[in-house]
């Protein structure tokens, strides 16, 4: 954790992005803000179609087409991203900072060697003689643990298997030295043990080389392993942000409740059904009006139908803010469920008794 | 990969063979194929075409015929029934011709499509790509045949710009070269210019779709590099594979017409004529050419698309 308060390396200000569609417009991105400072490690939750991927490519410029809509700001070294030019963008990307997709499998191009391929993130911003190049991209795949790296990096991606694709994929992010590296669900695609070997990774440079990652998944446990501090999203908006304790051990949205209330626990008796937050995410199309996350939630009341602004509601300032306009004192009791925070009652033997997703 | 290659040449030949097979029964069964009726000529009486049909051993039984025929192409002493003339001389004296028509061409409309598909798909939606796929259309809707009589009807009969046909030899004299055969590629391209370009296209659009396209922006390539080291790279290998067989296709046989309208005294042109006289040798002949050049070229391709896409290396399928 950061003692001071050092500049943020990012600072992401009400970020709006609108994708037209044939069958309207989508609002991905509602009204996000964030700061990523050095060294840090912040997280981003959601389920899929929250706005976290489209969040992460914006501040890259890659969503960025005819049918797109940005308004917002992405400060970075004094630099407005939003409004900046293709090149000056392009300058940014893989240099200062890299970008890691959730696909290793496909997120190679599968005709070009592995080592070509990082020799090309390398001299897309440097002159250097091939050889160098190559150097050091064998060098930087033995830094991700591939082994026989001066072999392997003459070979082609298919020859990888899933976990060393993702490692040759961060090394070659991580070739110019960036000072942030977004990885954008790096382990949804790998099975777990190598989802640990990862992570580990990522975790380990980050210690080394302060290096400040923005962690996109939605994987709790991931989270709970690297994390340094959390945002939750939910339909576009960040509903919930804090630190890592204060998300896991003081939630505040009732959204974050039903996360943490659908973990699947091993020191309790195992429930009839895997617990669930009941009903669907909202179409992005046409969010509901007030708290999105209304027709949800099961402790709704009125005041519900505006929406809630992304506040720090404690006593005692700490950074930890969310979007729900229940009493704080009220949610300590309204988020104990069954001994642990969750959103529903397990009943045995029938369906979630709490909410069918029936709006107020 | 040597065994890819000497398990390819071996069904090359099993090919080849089928083929003369089939091609020899084919013209045994077509009626008023009799050739020695042909052979001996308008006025014969019965007596003579039976002379002639013990000379040339059309009563003996199909398969000798065959193994004759087919000896007789490899060692060069086929002779034509109509024209009397060497079979293989004639192909031979053909082969310059029909190579300088489909090499020209094939150059002309490989760069043509490859800027047009590019383009296309880079503008995808714009006025250029529309502009774009309209001409590629009429380009494939256009029969060879009557494009050609078009072609030389405005531009060499009413207007004098180019020959009305026939051929130049390079070695004679290039520039004319060149000149006489402007048309024919012209003709022999837009079909091919209208496929490609549409192909492409539609294979750029999805690659553009690809995650490791994605990759490639991210790593802060410009959009320019990203296009042709990724997305155009990827999207030309099926060009390059249905390139190889329209190829031997075209060498094959497909230029018949073009060379006949313009007079170009190719192995076509060749082929042509022996149709349309019925003439079996130079059939078989023109066939078994035909045929060798497709099947070598199927596996010319087969064997590129292994160099271009590391994952058909071996036969192993990528993971």
């Amino acid at each position: 954790m950061v003692a001071s308060r050092p500049e943020p390396l990012l600072s992401v200000e009400d970020l709006r992005v609108r994708f037209a569609t044939e069958d309207g417009i989508v609002g991905a991105v509602d009204g996000v803000s964030l700061e990523l400072n050095p060294g840090e490690i912040l997280g981003i939750v959601g389920e899929s179609g929250s706005g976290k991927s489209v969040s992460a490519q914006t501040i890259m410029g890659l969503t960025r087409s005819p049918n797109a809509s940005i308004s917002g700001s992405v400060r970075f070294h004094g630099n407005d991203l939003v409004s900046a030019t293709e090149e000056d963008l392009q300058s940014i990307r893989g240099q200062e900072i890299s970008m890691v997709f959730q696909d290793p499998m496909t997120s190679l191009n599968p005709v070009y060697r592995v080592g070509d391929q990082i020799v090309e993130q390398i001299e897309a911003h440097r002159e250097l003689p091939r050889d160098e190049a190559k150097r050091r991209s064998v060098e930087l795949l033995a830094s991700v643990g591939i082994p026989n790296a001066a072999e392997r990096v003459d070979d082609y991606p298919y020859e990888f298997s899933g976990g060393m694709r993702q490692r040759a994929m961060i090394a070659m992010a991580l070739a110019l030295e960036p000072r942030v590296l977004i990885a954008d669900e790096p382990t949804t695609a790998l099975d777990v043990t190598i989802q640990a070997q990862i992570m580990a990774l990522i975790q380990r440079l980050n210690e080394e080389r302060g290096l400040a990652v923005i962690l996109i998944t939605h994987d709790l446990g991931v989270i709970a392993e690297v994390a340094d501090r959390v945002l939750v999203m939910y339909a576009g908006q960040i509903v919930e942000q804090g630190s890592l304790d204060e998300i896991f051990y003081d939630p505040q949205h009732p959204y974050t409740w039903g996360l943490m209330g659908s973990l699947t626990r091993l020191d309790q008796p195992p429930p009839e059904r895997l617990p669930q937050i009941a009903g669907q995410p909202p179409s992005l199309l046409s969010p509901p009006s007030g708290c999105r996350f209304r027709p949800r939630c099961p402790h709704a009341f009125e005041k519900c139908t505006e929406l809630p602004g992304l506040e720090e509601r404690l006593a005692g300032a700490s950074g930890h803010a969310d979007r729900c306009w229940l009493d704080p004192q009220d949610k300590k009791e309204l988020r104990e469920v069954e001994g642990r925070i969750g959103l529903e009652v397990l009943t045995r033997g029938s369906p979630a008794g709490a909410a069918e997703g029936e709006p107020v | 990969m040597a065994r890819f290659i000497a398990r390819r040449l071996v069904g090359m030949v099993f090919v080849l063979f089928a083929i003369s097979v089939i091609v020899f029964l084919i013209f045994n069964v077509i009626p008023n194929s009799d050739p020695a009726a042909r052979i001996a000529g308008k006025n014969a009486n019965p007596e003579l075409i039976s002379r002639v049909e013990e000379d040339f051993g059309f009563s003996d039984p199909l398969p000798v015929q065959y193994a004759k025929t087919m000896k007789q192409i490899f060692t060069g002493e086929l002779i034509s029934y109509s024209s009397r003339q060497n079979v293989d001389e004639q192909i031979w004296k053909g082969v310059p011709v029909t190579m300088s028509l489909c090499i020209g061409a094939a150059l002309i409309w490989m760069s043509f499509a490859i800027c047009f598909g590019y383009l296309s798909a880079v503008r995808a939606g714009m006025f250029t790509d529309r502009a774009l796929t309209i001409l590629a259309l009429i380009g494939i809707s256009m029969p060879v045949f009557w494009l050609a009589a078009i072609l030389l009807y405005y531009l060499s009969f009413k207007v004098q710009l180019f020959p009305t046909g026939d051929y130049v030899k390079l070695t004679e004299d290039p520039a004319d070269w060149v000149y006489h055969l402007l048309l024919p590629w012209l003709t022999l391209s837009v079909l091919f210019i209208g496929f490609y370009s549409r192909v492409l296209r539609s294979n750029m659009l999805d690659v553009m779709n690809e995650d490791y396209v994605r990759t490639a922006r991210a790593k802060g390539l410009s959009e320019r590099q990203v296009r042709i080291r990724h997305v155009l790279r990827n999207s030309l290998i099926p060009i390059i594979t249905l390139f190889g067989l329209d190829f031997g296709a075209v060498v094959g046989g497909g230029a018949i017409l073009t060379e006949t309208v313009y007079n170009l005294p190719g192995v076509g042109l060749y082929a042509g004529q022996a149709i349309g006289s019925l003439d079996l040798p130079p059939l078989m002949a023109v066939t078994m050419f035909g045929a060798f050049f497709i099947v070598l070229f199927n596996t010319i391709v087969d064997i590129v698309y292994a160099y271009l896409d590391p994952r058909i290396r071996l036969g192993t399928a990528a993971a």
